[in-house]
């Protein structure tokens, strides 16, 4: 294998793990709050990549040909539109069965992305086929010894980068941030205090599907194309990343999808068996990992309650 | 004369059932279809507010079972021109079998099963390549995708008995993907165009013959059928069975505390592995016979999206009761099918439909109910 194929495989490779990272983060967040999965999250992930390519459309049909207005005006209204189906989600799905058993609230997110899904299908013109997602960013090319780096991906990925660090600092050093904290420590003890716990659980809802509605943008940019079913696949990921890590932990969730990726880059490069078995080969190391540490690679401090 | 009026009563039960079910399959009109669908969810709604399945004097659970199953019989020998209607009994009656195992493993043990799709499809599979390439009688073939299931299911169960809650859903949900990514990618199971299968033969019995019995003939399916109402007879018992003996016992006390039953000197991991097992191998022979009848099997029937409609049948009948099970079963096979306005939207149906059910009515159509240890009566 050349060395330029190798550079075009990690490329890939870091790609992937920021989108699955961006994932993670946003399930990790929310098992913060409210100690659940919310399994919704990838469809909530390609209800942003939808509403991007729709505005998009929007602004070609307005005649707005400036890429730069396109770019900000696509990134910031699929924010908005994403964040509120999030809220909305935890308002009327989640938290109405907050202290239900936990397989409820598993399957009614479920089923609640499965709505959404099928809402893309049924609903967006032509939702049942593949979309191409127009290219938004600078295609310019630097050719290192037969490997070719874009500008766009570079761009996505230094995004995603920010956007991750971002949130961290959000959450380390805001009072809003601090709420968060709180709240995911000890919900009676936080609202003693005085902070508001339904809104905090929105907010933070909000936040995480902001996060995945530009993970959903970046897929939409990096292949070109979105898909109503894009988001089982790349939830299902988020989450195993997420899981991998360590639930509720923010470094462990980038570790997890940046591992994730890894793991298909490995699986499609350096195994001897087709690189079609890529993804059975990932699933399989994350279903050996769970027998191996259960509660994720940074284990969940908590003991078993009596 | 209790047990009389009981008799009576169940009978009367089940025979209103199959006249419904019959009545549901024969309509041919939209406006009669909407017509049934609205007399059963008034039916359904008188009953749950007068309690009237609880005030109805009880019957031995075994005449309810047999009523039940001549019931099936008489709808099926009614229906016996009609190979539509006959294919979509047959379906029910399979997809009930696969919802038995994962009710073993869900509703009893507390296992959360989210491949079962995937083990369905192993028994598929298993039927499929084993009548291409070996003269084993059929009804052993049946058997071996039952038992393949299981022993496929034993690869995941080291994970499953380790972790609890999320974690435990992610093993099973990534094994489904990890199974339908395979059945894809693997060019000798078929690929993405799968593969076909041939007829059950027993002996001199061909079941793609029509049925001709003196003077009685009838479609090909009622071969499939009495075949699957044997299976789903012997399902049904084991279930039953499991439930009654001190087995279900211990199943229960697993499911409602791992910490208190361990105490009690329960082995849970011991019987988490049983219970799953048991539901792998339930779920491996329905796909085996559901193949055989189909004729054809593929990646895209054994998704996650089918795992997700399996559990959300158990959850729609009542998690733990296997009436609740066949209940849910007979809707969301036979509903979508006869509603044609519902057939495009009928994922969009099941999901908001659960997600209503999780919201307003968490304990599903028939909840299970109270374990009696001693006899009160």
């Amino acid at each position: 294998m050349t060395l330029a194929l190798l550079g075009q495989y990690v490329m890939n490779g870091v790609m992937l793990g920021m989108m699955y990272a961006l994932v993670a983060v946003g399930f990790t967040l929310f098992f913060g709050v409210l100690d659940i999965i919310q399994f919704s999250h990838g469809d909530v992930l390609a209800f942003g990549a939808f509403v991007a390519l729709a505005v998009w459309a929007a602004l070609v049909k307005l005649g707005v040909a400036w890429p730069a207005v396109q770019l900000v005006a696509v990134v910031v209204f699929s924010a908005l539109a994403t964040a509120a189906v999030g809220a909305l989600v935890a308002r009327f799905v989640v938290l109405p069965l907050k202290g239900a058993p936990s397989l409820n609230v598993l399957l009614v997110t479920l089923m609640m992305g499965t709505v959404l899904r099928e809402a893309i299908r049924l609903f967006y013109p032509g939702g049942s086929q593949p979309q191409r997602f127009p290219a938004l960013l600078p295609t310019t090319g630097y050719d290192l010894g037969g490997f070719n780096l874009r500008l766009d991906n570079l761009i996505l990925l230094a995004a995603g980068a920010l956007l991750i660090a971002g949130t961290h600092l959000f959450i380390t050093r805001t009072r809003l941030g601090l709420a968060i904290r709180a709240v995911a420590q000890d919900e009676e003890t936080a609202r003693t205090m005085g902070i508001d716990f339904r809104a905090v659980v929105l907010f933070t809802f909000g936040l995480g599907s902001a996060l995945a509605a530009f993970a959903g943008a970046m897929d939409g940019l990096y292949y070109n194309e979105v898909y109503y079913g894009m988001g089982l696949l790349l939830g299902v990921i988020g989450f195993a990343s997420a899981i991998i890590g360590g639930l509720g932990n923010l470094y462990g969730a980038v570790i997890g999808g940046f591992l994730f990726a890894a793991l298909q880059t490995i699986g499609a490069v350096a195994l001897p068996f087709a690189s079609a078995y890529k993804d059975v080969f990932a699933f399989a190391v994350v279903i050996v990992l769970m027998a191996v540490r259960p509660t994720g690679l940074i284990g969940e401090p908590a003991s078993e309650r009596v | 004369m209790t047990r009389l009026r009981g008799a009576l009563g169940a009978a009367a039960v089940a025979a209103l059932c199959a006249l419904y079910a019959w009545a549901f399959l024969r309509a041919e009109s939209q406006s009669a279809l909407a017509l049934l669908v609205l007399a059963g969810v008034a039916a359904g709604a008188v009953a749950t507010r007068t309690r009237l399945l609880e005030k109805l004097p009880p019957a031995p659970e075994r005449l309810t079972q047999a009523f039940a199953l001549l019931a099936v019989a008489g709808l099926c020998i009614a229906l016996h021109e009609d190979d539509f209607s006959l294919l979509l009994v047959a379906r029910v009656l399979i997809v009930v079998l696969a919802c038995l195992g994962l009710h073993i493993q869900l509703g009893y043990a507390g296992v959360l099963n989210f491949a079962g799709a995937s083990f369905f499809g192993v028994g598929g599979y298993t039927a499929a390549v084993l009548t291409r390439s070996t003269g084993l009688p059929h009804l052993l073939v049946l058997l071996a995708g039952g038992a393949m299931a299981a022993l496929v299911g034993t690869l995941i169960v080291v994970p499953v008995l380790r972790t609890r809650g999320h974690y435990a859903a992610l093993v099973t949900i990534a094994f489904a993907l990890l199974f339908r990514t395979f059945l894809e990618v693997n060019d000798s199971l078929g690929g993405p165009q799968g593969l076909k299968l041939k007829e059950i033969r027993i002996g001199p019995w061909r079941f793609n013959d029509p049925v001709e019995l003196g003077p009685f003939s009838g479609s090909f399916y009622l071969n499939y059928l009495a075949l699957l109402l044997l299976l789903l007879a012997l399902g049904w018992i084991l279930v039953q069975r499991v439930e009654r003996s001190w087995i279900g016992i211990d199943l229960d006390a697993v499911r409602l505390d791992e910490t208190a039953a361990s105490t009690f000197g329960i082995d849970v991991a011991r019987w988490k592995t049983v219970a799953f097992t048991l539901g792998n191998f339930l779920a491996g022979v329905a796909g085996a016979a559901s193949a055989h009848m189909v004729g054809f099997i593929a990646p895209n029937n054994y998704s996650f999206g089918e795992s997700l409609v399996l559990v959300s049948i158990l959850l729609l009948g009542g998690v733990g009761n296997a009436w609740g099970v066949a209940l849910a079963a007979a809707i969301v096979v036979i509903l979508p099918e006869k509603l044609q306005v519902l057939q495009e939207y009928r994922f969009l149906l099941y999901a908001g439909m659960v997600v209503l059910i999780l919201i307003f009515r968490p304990v599903g159509l028939l909840p299970r109910r109270m374990r009696r240890l001693v006899d009160t009566a």
